[in-house]
């Protein structure tokens, strides 16, 4: 039965101190064999088992996550969703996101809380502006919708801007209408409540600790909970994805290191934007519950702690205190840190390896949440036909070797 | 905040340092002879394992020279700091802790350096 959402069981459920939810999804024990295992409990895991069961018409499908649903970085980010990317390549990936997003609470009847509030990202220099006039022209092309807007249109958008009296004047941004921020939690729950009601095995607190394979074929993975045999194996692990893919034989071109956000005592909304600053690195949004939300940037040196570095954050609140004189008595109320996976050109991997029937939807570096849709909706077409669609041709594991870099350094928002 | 003892200036802050990445890699022997996906894994690939890793400092705002350190990336803890032209500790030297790929507690995510 097709659990719905509604204003009606809203109140329904408040008659009754909201103690009688049903339970979203079930926690079975695993079977001992499947068609696919997804590595991975995140939005881009369960995403990948939804879109698997209901357009590919696979049902035999287990998600094995070591903690809780989206308890990693679906649940650490910054939930900032843009597709003003550069290339072809991705301005195509994550376009198809924004698209995808644009309808998810629909699709899966369940709120994503997603708000189109836009996406700024701010010129401080003469390079900036030119960087990021091409970057909007390059999008118009691909049909986004990124427009320049000079410093008074921004402080019309964003009173509370310190635009002049700064180290690094703000001389223009691009801006994302169709850009904003969505509810993360919601994003895996939906996934996982939708994927759960056509048969998928919903695994936690089960520990993937190694990929079997036997003459470069995958035979399935051994967990917390014992084997459990598969034809095929998605990793979608984010930062300890190359660990388990050691496990393989396969070595990945990724690093992994700690990113930091952090977020504020809630306030009465001040700021009804996201706004984005590559050069003095800082970005912040507003959350419906009134918080500033706040991302830092990755540590100098490889980590699996989650924990990241003092100076980093540090050096973000700096500049968000010179932008916004008005923060600058504000409180901190929570500091986290998420592993990433980085790639050498900061674009992921989507993509079939030398072991058959294994797949890797990794390096999403530090900005992972904004694609989960699009992400979980190709790696699903590549997972189920062997083959990739036609939007992550371009992110395989060959281009380490051929040279087909998709550099998106520059699109990364603030630089890492 | 994580101290760096320097093998030059002895122990400083972190923010002090830049990382240079993993240490020991070598450049290949016959560039000509290599092939594309050889020169790949030369250029992209690095190791990153989390547990005992072989790496790279700087002291950047100090006396600005290089050298090697093993360090546990699942704890940050420095292991050894030794001098570019030491040979490299054999890793039978370290010993981790993890007891498996993630490393962490039997339930749930999370930092055990904090929480032990």
């Amino acid at each position: 039965m097709r659990k719905k959402y509604s204003f009606l069981s809203l109140i329904k459920n408040a008659f009754t101190n909201n103690e009688n939810w049903e339970k979203m999804w079930e926690s079975p024990d695993p079977k001992k064999g499947y068609d696919v295992i997804i590595v991975g409990g995140g939005g881009h895991g369960l995403g990948t088992a939804y879109y698997l069961a209901k357009e590919h018409g696979i049902k035999n499908i287990a998600v094995i996550e070591k903690g809780w649903l989206g308890g990693g970085n679906t649940g650490r980010n910054t939930t900032i969703i843009r597709s003003n990317y550069l290339w072809n390549e991705s301005a195509h990936l994550y376009d198809h996101s924004v698209k995808l997003w644009e309808n998810l609470s629909e699709e899966l009847n369940f709120n994503m809380m997603f708000s189109q509030r836009g996406v700024m990202n701010l010129a401080h220099n003469e390079h900036d502006i030119k960087e990021m006039k091409r970057r909007i022209s390059a999008n118009r092309l691909n049909g986004l919708d990124t427009q320049w807007l000079d410093t008074k249109e921004i402080e019309e958008l964003v009173p509370i801007m310190n635009t002049k009296n700064l180290r690094y004047p703000v001389l223009g941004a691009a801006f994302q209408p169709r850009g904003g921020v969505a509810r993360h939690d919601a994003v895996a729950w939906g996934y996982a409540l939708r994927s759960n009601e056509m048969g998928v095995d919903i695994i936690q607190n089960c520990e993937v600790k190694d990929i079997q394979t036997d003459n470069h074929k995958v035979k399935g993975v051994n967990t917390s909970k014992g084997f459990i045999k598969a034809d095929k194996v998605a990793v979608v692990a984010s930062g300890h994805t190359s660990v388990l893919a050691q496990t393989a034989g396969v070595k990945l071109p990724l690093q992994s290191r700690p990113l930091q956000a952090l977020v504020s005592e809630p306030i009465k909304p001040v700021i009804n934007t996201v706004v984005m600053s590559n050069a003095v690195h800082a970005y912040v949004s507003q959350s419906d519950k009134g918080e500033l939300v706040i991302g830092a940037g990755t540590d100098g040196y490889n980590s699996f702690t989650q924990r990241g570095g003092y100076d980093v954050i540090e050096e973000t609140v700096r500049a968000i205190v010179e932008l916004y004189p008005i923060f600058g008595k504000m409180k901190m109320l929570r500091q986290w840190g998420g592993i990433v996976d980085i790639c050498p050109d900061a674009s992921p991997i989507i993509s079939k390896c030398d072991v058959k029937g294994l797949y890797f939807n990794c390096g999403w570096g530090t900005g992972g949440f904004k694609a989960t849709p699009g992400s979980a909706n190709v790696f699903a077409h590549t997972v189920a036909n062997d083959q990739p669609h036609k939007i992550n041709e371009a992110f395989n594991l060959e281009r380490f070797s051929d040279g087909r870099l998709i550099d998106e350094h520059g699109a990364a928002a603030v630089a890492h | 905040m994580i101290l760096i003892n320097c093998p030059y200036c002895g122990e400083r802050e972190q923010s002090e340092f830049s990382n240079g990445g993993e240490a020991h890699v070598a450049r290949p022997k016959n560039p000509e002879a290599l092939s594309d996906k050889d020169w790949g894994q030369y250029v992209f690939y690095r190791s990153n394992p989390k547990g005992i890793f072989y790496e790279r400092w700087v002291h950047t705002h100090g006396c600005r020279k290089w050298f090697n350190a093993v360090r546990d990336t699942s704890t940050d803890t420095f292991l050894k700091i030794y001098k570019l032209d030491d040979n490299r500790p054999d890793i039978s030297e370290f010993k981790s802790t993890l007891k498996s790929p993630s490393g962490e507690p039997s339930v749930g995510s999370g930092n055990f350096a904090v929480k032990k």
